[in-house]
């Protein structure tokens, strides 16, 4: 028994550190702030990190097969900068979200194929998508556009209520996370393709001589990467009700470091999608936690979420080390 | 490799080949487009012209380029460039007019071109020793905490930029002070500093590779480390160094591009740098999995960076979209280095089942 629970604990460690130092982070920030303890501040989370949530599931499965995709935020500032100028000549939404969601997964793909077929390194290509994605969307609209449109307004405006809490409540592009992360964990743990993935994350070569389809699975990792940050982007329109090329400027960091705080290996193949919640609510919390005290600078979320990174990839290579003895 | 090799091909395969090519192909486009790019004029007896502001902007990029060509061929990468930037000309600005506590400096005392709170060399050598600071750090981590380099140097690109505003307490400092406006915009003989400071800095690279035995050791360490140790390198100190020296042109990129501007902003000084940098290196030929390098084709990858960029300003690109069209610089760079465009470039250049190529 007890060697069963060893196991567990060394097999789901990082997992539960970064669960455990989420609800430690959580409570410091209640006790030092009481108005923290409010359920609404705890929704806020999923309120204000909507697209960052959706940009790191999808990173975490391209992370998990040992690349990278730099692209994301480029592509969140192409999807509303370019869903905005349609809707300003009045083209149907439902219409705008469809193409900018083919849009994102035809990106993807792009980047996939030069990946995979050309051997050229994924933070390269994915560096040039990012270029590319801002270049467009200033090409767009040098400006910042107002999305004006109804069902856009609607969906932004309007709260959904939580059961059994009163008063708390988040907007409808909020769900959307959450939802992608049940489809992710499901993708990841109960398909084929997701045990596809973390094999070639452990061992691409190997992975090929196995039969498995590298090449396939691969392209689609970058395209489902895409599409996640084109519903990223379109949420991120929805929220702000505007589109321009400089919106989140820096978000693939944001990304990065919450799937590896949520104790994906940047070395691919080990990691899980449900640790990516966690490390985008821990860097949500480390920002409402700023928001409170009011007196620390902005400034500190980034050395904050430097350090954090720093602290699991320590965390992460002990639990490795103690896996592989 | 035999002497008969004919002398196309030997050219082909010189490493300063494709980039001096890319190079003239965008020098001829201008030459056809705007006759005016090639235009010098002598103005307070300096030159000035859009060459010379090629040289004068793309020198910070030589510098970063430099210390990541070393970084790259190690096998590793340095993403914290642009922060290192960040910090070590942040560093310079609070020695030069501080603003430690709240205590606020008026206009009158700030705007007052020969004050100062530090004599200029220890600004200078403060700057520096910053960046070689933060270079040294990502050097331990990789090499003595064994932590991949891409994530390594990722946490100070993400809290990098946060300990530069936290140094100059969040404000964009402007420096008054005239002789450090010097490094970024004086003239030697003509000529901006900055490319003397471009000069000197790649002097000290170039002896300390090729005059010495820690470039071989770099390429041997980044074509297999494993192997290396073996042989008795030490793998650690190799990456240490090259790491150390990355934050070092770091900072000397930060002294210029915070002299050039004036003004210090934590957020956008060296915005891209790291991403630039790795292109100019890419486009010089040095491999991203590491093993030999050029630092010559590095450099002239960083002119062409600029030189591209100068050029499309001069159209009237928006800086903004601009980015797009670096972005198709780059897939056109990427696809013509890859295996798979190499040999169709070698089988339109040699005869079908002439020999197979040892060489790639």
């Amino acid at each position: 028994m007890t060697q069963r629970i060893k196991f567990f604990l060394i097999n789901n460690g990082p997992l539960l550190t970064t669960i455990t130092i989420f609800i430690l982070v959580y409570f410091a920030g209640g006790r030092l702030y009481p108005a923290m303890q409010k359920p609404q501040v705890f929704f806020n989370l999923f309120i204000n990190t909507a697209a960052l949530l959706i940009v790191s599931i999808g990173m975490t499965f391209v992370i998990l097969t040992k690349g990278i995709d730099l692209s994301v935020a480029g592509m969140i500032a192409l999807t509303s900068a370019a869903s905005a100028a349609l809707l300003v000549n009045g083209v149907n939404p439902i219409v705008v979200m469809i193409l900018m969601l083919l849009m994102g997964i035809v990106f993807g793909l792009a980047m996939g194929s030069i990946i995979h077929y050309l051997k050229v390194e994924p933070f390269i290509v994915t560096l040039m998508g990012l270029f590319f994605a801002r270049g467009m969307a200033f090409i767009i609209t040098l400006s910042s556009l107002t999305i004006k449109d109804p069902v856009y307004r609607y969906l932004a405006l309007t709260k959904v209520h939580i059961p059994f809490f009163e008063k708390a409540y988040v907007y409808i592009p909020s769900l959307v996370g959450p939802i992608l992360l049940l489809v992710a964990i499901y993708l990841a743990n109960f398909t084929r393709f997701g045990r596809t993935v973390y094999a070639i994350g452990n061992n691409e070569q190997s992975a090929m001589l196995m039969g498995l389809p590298v090449a396939r699975t691969k392209i689609i990792v970058y395209a489902f990467g895409g599409f996640c940050s084109a519903l990223a982007g379109i949420v991120f329109s929805i929220s702000l009700l505007s589109g321009y090329g400089g919106y989140a400027p820096g978000m693939e960091l944001d990304a990065i470091a919450s799937v590896v705080i949520g104790g994906t290996m940047l070395t691919g193949g080990v990691g899980n999608v449900i640790g990516t919640l966690f490390g985008v609510l821990i860097n949500g919390t480390i920002v409402s936690i700023l928001q409170f005290n009011g007196t620390l600078s902005s400034w500190w979320t980034r050395i904050g979420v430097g350090a954090l990174t720093l602290i699991f990839i320590g965390i992460q290579s002990l639990f490795y080390m103690k896996k592989k003895n | 490799m035999k002497n008969n090799t004919p002398l196309f091909k030997r050219v082909r395969e010189n490493r300063l080949f494709w980039p001096l090519v890319a190079l003239s192909l965008i020098f001829i486009f201008n030459a056809i487009f705007s006759p005016g790019f090639f235009k010098l004029g002598i103005l307070d007896g300096h030159l000035y012209g859009n060459l010379i502001d090629v040289f004068n902007n793309s020198a910070p990029l030589m510098l970063v380029a430099l210390g990541m060509t070393l970084v790259i061929a190690t096998g590793g990468v340095d993403l914290s460039v642009g922060a290192v930037i960040a910090i070590s000309a942040a560093m310079g600005a609070v020695l030069i007019n501080p603003v430690f506590g709240n205590e606020e400096i008026t206009n009158a005392v700030a705007a007052d071109p020969t004050l100062t709170n530090t004599p200029l060399w220890l600004v200078v050598v403060v700057t520096l020793v910053a960046g070689t600071l933060c270079g040294l750090w990502n050097g331990l981590l990789v090499s003595r905490a064994k932590i991949s380099p891409m994530v390594a140097t990722l946490i100070l690109m993400v809290a990098g930029r946060g300990i530069a505003q936290l140094i100059e307490r969040g404000q964009i400092m402007t420096v008054y002070y005239k002789p450090y406006h010097w490094f970024g915009n004086g003239f030697i003989l003509g000529l901006p500093v900055s490319i003397y400071i471009v000069a000197i800095v790649y002097a000290i690279a170039w002896v300390l590779v090729r005059k010495t035995s820690i470039g071989l050791f770099i390429e041997s360490v980044g074509l297999n480390a494993k192997s290396s140790y073996y042989s008795g390198i030490s793998e650690k100190n190799v990456k240490l160094f090259a790491y150390t020296f990355c934050g070092f042109c770091g900072a000397v990129a930060g002294l210029i591009l915070g002299s050039y501007i004036h003004a210090i902003d934590a957020n956008n000084i060296g915005l891209n740098y790291e991403l630039d940098a790795i292109f100019a290196v890419v486009i010089g030929g040095t491999l991203m999995s590491g093993g030999r390098f050029s630092l010559l084709a590095s450099m002239v990858g960083a002119l062409i960076i600029w030189t591209f960029t100068i050029t499309m300003y001069i159209f009237g690109v928006p800086a903004n979209a601009l980015l797009a069209g670096r972005a198709v610089l780059v897939l056109v760079v990427i696809l013509l280095y890859s295996d798979y465009a190499r040999r169709i470039l070698n089988r339109i250049f040699e005869r079908k089942g002439l020999q197979h190529d040892t060489a790639n």
